[in-house]
């Protein structure tokens, strides 16, 4: 509570000189600070900040929740911005202790959203009118690939997030998946259950999805289609019996950064694809 | 436990010697090993560099200052405070269960602790806002050391019958109840979100870097007093090496020694636990080590196990921050990756003391 009291005063907070050594917490705003062309200002992301590729040669500070202090001290910023949730708080505290500007961007699954967060990055970089700019320039991509996927036939989507061991993890309301699902036109499977949850697999049958999404990941996520739709749970669903899964990129698909009008636009495309 | 007793002290009439020497060194690694952790870390600097500006009157660098007096100091004070209680607690338990397996989670300490932290990391969201504005950080802390209390009582009672503690129901209880907290543990990750479950995960993994100097204090009087309350122990446990009756004609008060060495484990280990979270391991492997070396005199044993177990905790908590960095790794992998074959080497050459 106290912390983002503490938080929403340093974002209002006036940048008196421009920061030159900006650290980058969180995938989507390091995505937006690229999209911004402020890349040269970086001198660190987090463990999530997968793209764009050249991101990956920045010192990687750990993952968002896990910060360690001396570590992000290490990399010198002059600036922190962040998605919601950095943490642990403590270390949180000891870089305010340390006078670094900490700025977190509220996350959120709209359009709105994904704007206002594109606002608020290009605010804390001091470069308002970029944002302004990209902001439009997402928004009007944003409108484009809606207007197509408004043509697309609804859809039952079910995302599998996993299906480790056999066990089937699935988006359920209120998440991520379910919101870009609804932008493609889509309509997630799975309701009444909140959040990504272990499911059954007689709920996942009731689901009966039109069509499986994934993640395109290697690992516990690389799951042949054969046996994807010879799982008992998916076995039985429509589906399966068209043979219809589409893959695509986890941060593209769940991210909501600025590339969130592509990410419409091929999921759209890949649900209308598959519809034959 | 009998059996390894009366085969180390055939075997090696009297190490006590030996023993304090080994004091001495653990002593001197301490120390060495505590000046150095001051210097080890992300950003690189020195400690000398502020003492320098210091003496000279110069203003501070805020940064290496937050550096080396807010970020090292209370992870070292912490370190230094964690790695003794579980060491300690893990000779105390072993002798009290005259098992050498025994650990700190017999009593119901970590599981209890365990619970409490999910609790407090899954529905502290649900507490009123004022509530959870006037705990801040430390509503995790003092849920898990609630969390261990509760489930130590709840096994001393069940345990204790006409003024008698029985340690075999103790431990019989204690794996009733850790299934009982595992099903409850559970039942809250199911409900918790995404970041739920990774502060849950990354909880269970231990770490010092949430270390302050509030956490210090408020953890470390608890954990003082079962660092240096427990050596006051070690001729009761001494005596109770030889079996219980045996003991008891030896002028051990068997139940009050029960009772102030599970009081001990769970100030040290509720305290240690709420403040760095699941660091396994130190409590078994420091002990052994030393009663391979050194004998299983506790008056020996308990001391040197402190001074041991800090200097572990310390070493493992430098590498922690060091490897992967700007990141950090737990200090829980750190500790069971380099001290795991560490330990099944040593058994491996001593296999013939082990044989019970």
């Amino acid at each position: 509570m106290i912390r983002a009291l503490l938080l929403s005063t340093l974002v209002t907070l006036p940048t008196t000189a421009l920061a030159e050594r900006v650290l980058s917490i969180g995938g989507s705003v390091t995505e937006i600070i690229y999209a911004l062309g402020e890349e040269d200002r970086l001198v660190g992301r987090d463990a999530t900040s997968t793209y764009p590729a050249e991101a990956a040669a920045l010192p990687d500070v750990g993952y968002i929740r896990q910060l360690s202090p001396e570590g992000v001290l290490s990399v010198n910023p002059d600036l922190i911005v962040s998605e919601t949730g950095a943490g642990p708080v403590e270390a949180v505290e000891l870089l305010r202790a340390a006078a670094v500007p900490f700025v977190e961007v509220t996350d959120g699954y709209t359009e709105d959203a994904v704007l206002r967060k594109i606002r608020d990055v290009a605010a804390a970089l001091d470069v308002p009118d970029k944002g302004e700019d990209l902001a439009a320039t997402v928004s009007a991509d944003l409108d484009a690939a809606e207007a197509v996927a408004a043509g697309v036939t609804p859809q039952r989507v079910l995302f599998v997030l996993s299906a480790a061991g056999g066990r089937i993890t699935a988006a359920g309301e209120g998440t991520s998946a379910q919101a870009i699902i609804e932008m493609a036109g889509g309509v997630n499977a799975l309701e009444g259950i909140e959040g990504y949850k272990q499911v059954s697999d007689e709920a996942v049958t009731e689901a009966a999805p039109d069509v499986i999404l994934m993640m395109d990941r290697t690992g516990d996520h690389a799951l042949s289609d054969e046996d994807l739709f010879t799982h008992p749970a998916i076995a039985a669903t429509p589906a399966a019996r068209t043979a219809r899964v589409v893959r695509m990129d986890g941060l593209l698909l769940l991210g909501f950064g600025p590339r969130i009008g592509e990410a419409v636009r091929t999921l759209a495309g890949a649900l209308s694809e598959s519809a034959g | 436990m009998v059996a390894l007793a009366d085969i180390t002290a055939r075997r090696h009439k009297d190490r006590s010697h030996l023993a304090r020497w080994v004091m001495l060194g653990l002593a001197a690694a301490l120390a060495s090993v505590s000046v150095a952790s001051l210097f080890v870390g992300a950003t690189g600097l020195s400690p000398l560099a502020l003492i320098g500006d210091f003496l000279a009157g110069r203003p501070l660098d805020l940064r290496a200052r937050v550096v080396i007096v807010d970020i090292r100091l209370p992870r070292l004070a912490l370190g230094l405070l964690v790695g003794a209680a579980l060491a300690v607690s893990g000779v105390v338990m072993q002798g009290l269960f005259r098992n050498p397996l025994a650990d700190p989670g017999l009593v119901g300490v970590s599981a209890g602790a365990g619970l409490g932290a999910i609790m407090a990391i899954v529905l502290g969201g649900l507490l009123p806002p004022a509530i959870g504005a006037a705990t801040g950080y430390a509503l995790v802390p003092v849920a898990a050391f609630v969390g261990g209390w509760l489930s130590v009582i709840a096994l001393y009672t069940v345990a204790t019958r006409g003024g008698h503690t029985s340690v075999a129901t103790m431990l019989l209880a204690g794996i009733a109840l850790a299934a009982l907290v595992g099903a409850l543990s559970g039942i809250l990750i199911y409900l918790a979100d995404d970041a739920q479950l990774r502060t849950l995960t990354f909880w269970g993994l231990g770490s010092l870097a949430g270390a302050t100097w509030g956490k210090v204090l408020a953890a470390a009087p608890l954990m003082l007093i079962g660092i240096f309350g427990a050596p006051f122990l070690a001729r009761g446990l001494n005596g109770l090496a030889l079996g219980e009756a045996a003991a008891r004609h030896m002028g051990v008060d068997v139940q009050t020694l029960k009772r102030l060495a599970i009081l001990l484990v769970a100030a040290a280990v509720g305290a240690a636990v709420a403040v760095s979270g699941g660091i396994g391991f130190v409590g078994i492997v420091v002990p052994h080590l030393l009663r391979l070396s050194t004998g299983p005199d506790h008056r020996y044993l308990l001391i040197n196990s402190a001074l041991l177990g800090a200097v572990i905790l310390v070493l493992a908590d430098m590498i922690a921050r060091v490897v992967v960095a700007p990141a950090e790794l737990p200090i829980g992998i750190v500790m069971a990756i380099i001290g795991g074959p560490f330990f099944l080497w040593i058994l491996l050459r001593r296999r013939g003391l082990m044989e019970m």
